[in-house]
């Protein structure tokens, strides 16, 4: 038995100390959600918490690693021929893009304005997925001494994927578009209409909200970064419109979008510099997921 | 190096626990993600049932800190909530969900891990991001249907490690 000043000290009730640690979680909770305060002890934890995922990660791993094996020579040959007839197709189109983008040059010359210099790129292999259900994050192996910056565009090659929410040195974490925290500015490809993508939690459904029964949006539209907001540089394809409900008794338009990047494949993200945003000192996300 | 049998007790204890942690954050397909159950509170549930005197709130507490920290992007403190008051009511009730039949005790478990995520749901939806759709609630189900076997894979630990 301990003593304080000769007081016999008990340990508390069980109640009492689900009460105590209660206050402790929701003070923890507002200091998390409201302030960022918690921020530096995240980022130290990202690198901590690595080899325990590497851990969890095996099983998953090995089952791979079989599989692989396994992979029949004629599925190896016929995944050869496929990739050489993709090369060819991707070269032939790669000289008429060259053209296209001489013409293009040309042109900006002319009308006199800045010309987009070629974008800077990073890939980054994807070490981690997010193990909550409803939270749509990934980790990837490049970090702050990469030069990654929070507010960081993250793409693949059919699209956007997200953006950087946190950064360690060696690892960041990417919120991605489907997260429910997250909100892009977008342009319909087809109208110019400017609408707000937000993500659902569900992998394969965006939504555009705040948009009334005389928007000029329909099914098979390509929904473009807009560039508003100066977190993604514009003109990248976030999604296509699949689906749109009018319910009369809602004020807006709910519309389903197919996000383009192919979210739950591959295993490598492709970071981007956006050409007018300031590499050292970069601006915090103006549309950057309305932090949890 | 010789172990004392409380010590070992002890080192099984928290390896259970491990293995759970790393259940729950495996990585798995996408399709599966909604079936995964809720690995650390079922086998907080048994312990506090079988072991009240060892597990209890704070370890609850500290189990779901650890969630809260691994998953990175949830509410730091709401996993440990959510443990600390699972870890609670099993607690309180061990004496009669030790006597229940199978069913029964399985029925109490998964509706404990139903006011567990009800309480994530409350806490997600205050600060903006309820989790919608049915797919959120399978894993309590997924927990009733596990539960057997996890009492029974449990129980066999702590039979041949003498945990007491």
């Amino acid at each position: 038995m301990i003593t304080v000043f000769g007081y016999p000290l008990r340990s508390p009730s069980p109640f009492a100390r689900l009460v105590l640690l209660a206050a402790l979680s929701t003070l923890l909770m507002v200091l998390d959600h409201r302030g960022h305060y918690l921020d530096r002890l995240r980022s130290t934890t990202m690198v901590i918490i690595r080899p325990i995922y590497a851990v969890a990660g095996l099983p998953a791993g090995v089952i791979e690693a079989v599989g692989d094996f396994f992979t029949t020579s004629r599925t190896l040959r016929h995944e050869v021929a496929t990739l050489r007839d993709e090369t060819r197709e991707l070269k032939a189109r790669q000289l008429s893009y060259d053209a296209l983008q001489a013409e293009n040059e040309r042109l900006r010359q002319r009308l006199a304005s800045a010309a987009r210099v070629a974008t800077r790129l990073m890939a980054a292999d994807l070490i981690e997925v997010a193990a909550e259900p409803y939270a749509r994050k990934i980790v990837v192996a490049r970090g702050s001494r990469q030069g990654i910056f929070v507010g960081q565009p993250a793409i693949d090659a059919h699209g956007v994927l997200g953006q950087v929410t946190q950064v360690a040195a060696d690892v960041s974490r990417v919120t991605l578009i489907t997260d429910p925290g997250h909100a892009i500015p977008v342009l319909n490809n087809r109208s110019g209409l400017r609408a707000i993508v937000f993500g659902t939690g569900d992998p394969d459904i965006l939504q555009v909200r705040y948009q009334t029964a005389s928007a000029d949006i329909k099914p098979g539209d390509l929904l473009v970064t807009s560039g508003l907001g100066g977190t993604f540089p514009p003109g990248y394809p976030v999604g296509v419109v699949h689906k749109i409900i009018h319910d009369p008794n809602e004020a807006f338009l709910d519309i389903h979008v197919r996000p383009a990047a192919k979210l739950n494949h591959g295993k490598r993200a492709i970071l981007i510099w956006p050409t007018r945003a300031p590499l050292s000192a970069p601006n915090p996300p103006a549309h950057g997921p309305a932090r949890k | 190096m010789r172990l004392g049998p409380d010590t070992r007790a002890s080192l099984l204890l928290y390896a259970s626990f491990a293995a759970a942690i790393l259940l729950a954050i495996m990585p798995m397909p996408a399709w599966a993600e909604d079936f995964r159950p809720d690995w650390v509170g079922l086998v907080l549930i048994y312990w506090c049932i079988a072991t009240p005197q060892r597990v209890g709130v704070g370890s609850g507490w500290l189990l779901g800190l650890i969630l809260d920290i691994l998953y990175g992007h949830a509410l730091l403190g709401l996993h440990a909530l959510t443990k600390a008051t699972v870890a609670y009511i099993a607690m309180r009730l061990h004496l009669q969900l030790r006597m229940f039949p199978r069913w029964q005790q399985a029925l109490a478990v998964a509706i404990l891990l139903f006011v567990s995520q009800l309480i994530v749901l409350w806490v997600r939806g205050a600060v903006g991001r309820a989790p919608q759709g049915i797919g959120y609630w399978t894993p309590a189900i997924v927990g009733l249907v596990l539960w057997p076997f996890v009492f029974a894979a449990l129980r066999n630990l702590r039979r041949r490690g003498d945990i007491r």
